[in-house]
């Protein structure tokens, strides 16, 4: 078990400059909770692609980041919020492909991949919030995977 | 020959010129603005200094998100367009891991383990990978 020192942090997003601390930072704190390589290099990415919409869709906002247990086993909460347009169709959103414009549109679909829980809180006018958690594996995994 | 380290290109990404091959090393945090600077440096060095192939040495990056992915993808169609050929080196095992399960999987994208391997890759004789774009090549 692990304190929250060096995880917990809320970190603007404002500008590419900061998609690179929000990478850092995630890359640090999934380190220091144990977090194998692979596992550490999906939770970035996952973190780069939602970082990004909230600061190209979103028009800026913020990430939080928090130590979770449960059972015994550590995880890393990132929250990714803004107050922007929102997301209209969020299974349009998600469907690998579909950008409104110019992305690859697989941010979003991507992330969800990549992580083990994954919810948005999004409405019309209302910004939007990507809720995102993995869980450290340790032998027995959680996970069907290597 | 003209070796060395050509002029300062796309903010901190190191560009070093080996006669007729560029070899670009992206590394550590890499702003997206940096990115999209060295996509359009390495057009114009490509066409102004006669360049023939491109090693992207990525040995030293951490993740590839799908803007970095993309462009990547960009940079190699574009080089293709050029006359010239771009080849992607060192990929880590949890870079590819991750941007297969992102989705990306990039097409088109040659690849080398090394960046020797992908030098002597350009320096063989042209094998078409799309139809049009691919200079006639004489030994
Ligand atoms: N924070 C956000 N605010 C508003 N719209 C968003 C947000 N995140 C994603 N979207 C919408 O979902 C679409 C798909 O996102 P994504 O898969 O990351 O693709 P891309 O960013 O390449 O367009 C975006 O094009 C955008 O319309
Ligand atoms: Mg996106």
């Amino acid at each position: 078990m692990h304190t929250g020192a060096g995880v917990e942090a809320r970190l603007p997003i404002r500008s590419d400059m900061d998609l690179v601390w929000v990478r850092q930072h995630v890359r640090q704190a999934a380190a220091k909770l144990g977090f194998s390589l692979v596992d550490q290099t999906k939770l970035v990415t996952a973190a780069s692609e939602l970082a990004r919409n909230t600061l190209v869709h979103g028009g800026g906002g913020r990430m939080e980041a928090s130590h979770v247990t449960t059972g015994g086993t550590d995880g890393l909460r990132l929250a990714f919020s803004d107050s922007g347009p929102g997301i209209p169709d969020l299974d349009r959103a998600l469907s690998d492909g579909y950008t409104s414009g110019g992305g690859l549109g697989m941010g979003l679909g991507g992330a969800r991949r990549l992580v083990h829980d994954f919810a948005v809180e999004t409405a019309p006018g209302a910004g939007t919030t990507v809720r995102v958690t993995s869980w450290v594996s340790r032998p027995p995994r959680l996970r069907g995977d290597v | 020959m003209s070796g060395g380290f050509s002029r300062p290109m796309a903010g901190h990404v190191p560009v070093l010129r080996l006669g007729d091959m560029l070899l670009v090393t992206l590394q550590g945090a890499l702003h997206d603005s940096m990115a999209d600077q060295l996509q359009q440096d390495l057009a114009e060095t490509i066409v102004g200094s006669r360049i023939r192939g491109v090693v992207i040495d990525i040995s030293g990056v951490e993740m590839i998100d799908s803007f970095l992915g993309r462009v990547l993808a960009e940079i190699a169609a574009q080089t293709e367009l050029l006359a010239a050929r771009t080849v992607v080196a060192g990929m880590r095992p949890a870079v590819a891991i991750t941007l297969v399960e992102l989705g990306l999987t990039l097409p088109g994208l040659r690849t080398a383990l090394t960046t020797e391997a992908a030098m002597e890759l350009l320096a063989q004789p042209i094998v078409p990978v799309r139809t049009g774009g691919v200079r006639e090549e004489s030994p």
